[in-house]
């Protein structure tokens, strides 16, 4: 058994579906009624969060380009 | 490198800027596309955040959701139901479960009625409580009605594991584990024999994520091969099921067929071999489980291995249980739901006579069922 902490909630966790060593304190887990299903990878965490920020500066930046590119359009341009 | 801190993992993956930039990349690549396409999320969970995140809207016409049959609770046929009340009713037996099946009504009522004439029914958090049950009630039977897919059939083993290891007297097993990969198989070919209306046709599937973390991406092997269906592995929050539903659009913009995984945080390609080890240890194929709405299908149900038959509430019980398949109520489509045939708006008794407080298809019932999902969210559909 381990204790894991959700948000401030502490409740207990089976480890009887892990291997020996497989998960030690301080690492994020997977729950699933009452038992730890997996460690949560913080590699692979982060470089999704990677991505999504690349894709957030890739979508302003068009934007950015879709809004100029509109500006020069703009028929009251210069008037 | 950075440390991954716990908001990141709430915040990062419900982020709406991030669901917002998802939805202009999906667009931009969906332009693309050379025909509409069809995904369906075989997972309950999967419906249950499209609906709550109101995904479809953020969709471009040519890209569509099919609502798959996996909720635990939606599938279970009435008869098992059924089965589940009669062994409530009976002498000195305590009935446990998880949450919401002790609120689908079966042809004599549900659990939550069994509860009301008497019957001991507990839902649990945990099926380890079980022990704790029995210990406490030694002159009583306790019964584990077992519910789910991969993802909650290791627990169960485990439960069987230590009423062996400590032996515990009284506690038996009622299993009603189901398997994902077979009924993908049938809901594929149940579409070649028998559907030609273009807006049932699977595309590609969003694997589902917990069943995946025990099973690994391994079980979905053969669907990109011999299927031609792509699959991506998704996570539940709602920006993994955008990013899963980008990289299934793009693998048909790019003329893929792959199986991918965008859940790698917890998803491999072969999952967790001890869980799998415990399934294989305690459990083999019943070579018929009736799905609600599905039938029969084969080698998709669990069931205890015959050396372990005296843990098995069926064999113990087999006398009182009944033995007939009972039909839905003539009204209710719940089946054709779960086939990904109809969408919940489709059923005359929708948001009428069938509510959260008074279920009468199953679907309706858990939070996961895709008509409990449009009831509660439905507006932003």
């Amino acid at each position: 058994m381990c204790t894991v902490d959700t948000m401030g909630v502490q409740r207990d966790a089976n480890l009887m579906m892990m291997g020996d060593g497989d998960v030690k304190v301080g690492d994020y887990v997977l729950l699933h009624i009452g038992f730890v299903m997996n460690k949560i990878d913080d590699e692979e965490a982060l470089a999704s969060i990677d991505t999504y920020k690349e894709i957030l500066e890739l979508m302003d930046e068009e934007e950015r380009k879709k809004a100029i590119l509109e500006d020069d359009e703009c028929p009251n341009r210069g008037l | 490198m950075a440390e991954l801190e716990l908001k990141n993992l709430y915040d990062d993956f419900r982020d709406g800027k991030t669901i917002e930039a998802y939805a202009k990349l999906i667009a931009q690549d969906a332009k693309k596309l050379k025909k509409p396409i069809n995904i369906m999320e075989v997972c309950g969970g999967h419906t249950h955040t499209i609906m709550k995140f109101g995904l479809p809207q953020l969709l471009p016409d040519n890209v569509n959701f099919i609502h798959g049959p996996g909720c635990p609770v939606c599938i279970m046929p009435k008869e098992r139901i059924d089965h589940a009340y009669v062994l409530s009713m009976q002498e000195d037996v305590i009935l446990v479960t998880l949450g919401d099946m002790i609120k689908v009504p079966g042809s004599n009522g549900s659990l939550q009625d069994a509860r009301a004439k008497g019957a001991d029914v507990r839902f649990v958090y945990s099926p380890m409580e079980c022990l704790k049950i029995a210990s406490e009630n030694p002159t009583k039977t306790v019964i584990f009605f077992a519910i789910g897919f991969e993802t909650t059939t290791p627990m169960t083993a485990v439960l069987v594991e230590q009423v062996i290891k400590l032996k515990v007297p009284n506690i038996l097993f009622h299993i009603n584990h189901v398997t994902v990969p077979e009924v993908m198989v049938e809901l594929i070919d149940s579409r070649d024999e028998h559907v030609d209306s273009y807006n049932h046709q699977i595309d590609a599937f969003l694997g589902p994520s917990h069943v995946s973390v025990i099973s690994g991406s391994k079980i979905y092997d053969k669907f990109p091969e011999e299927y031609k269906k792509p699959v991506v592995v998704t996570g539940f929050e709602p920006v993994d099921a955008m990013e899963g539903i980008s990289m299934i659009v793009k693998q048909f913009v790019e003329e893929r067929c792959d199986l991918e995984i965008q859940y790698k945080r917890v998803v491999n390609h072969e999952g967790n071999l001890k869980a799998q080890e415990l399934i294989a240890k305690y459990f083999e194929k019943m070579s018929l489980f009736r799905w609600r709405g599905l039938g029969n299908v084969p080698d998709s149900g669990l069931k205890l291995r015959a050396e372990f038959a005296q843990y098995d509430a069926e064999v113990k019980y087999n006398e009182v249980l009944p033995k007939a398949e009972i039909e839905d109520h003539k009204l209710c489509i719940c089946g054709d739901i779960l086939r990904g045939m109809a969408k919940p708006k489709d059923c005359t008794i929708f948001g009428t006579a069938c509510k959260p407080t008074t279920p009468i298809g199953s679907c309706m019932v858990s939070s996961e069922g895709a008509c409990a999902a449009y009831y509660k969210y439905g507006d932003l559909v």
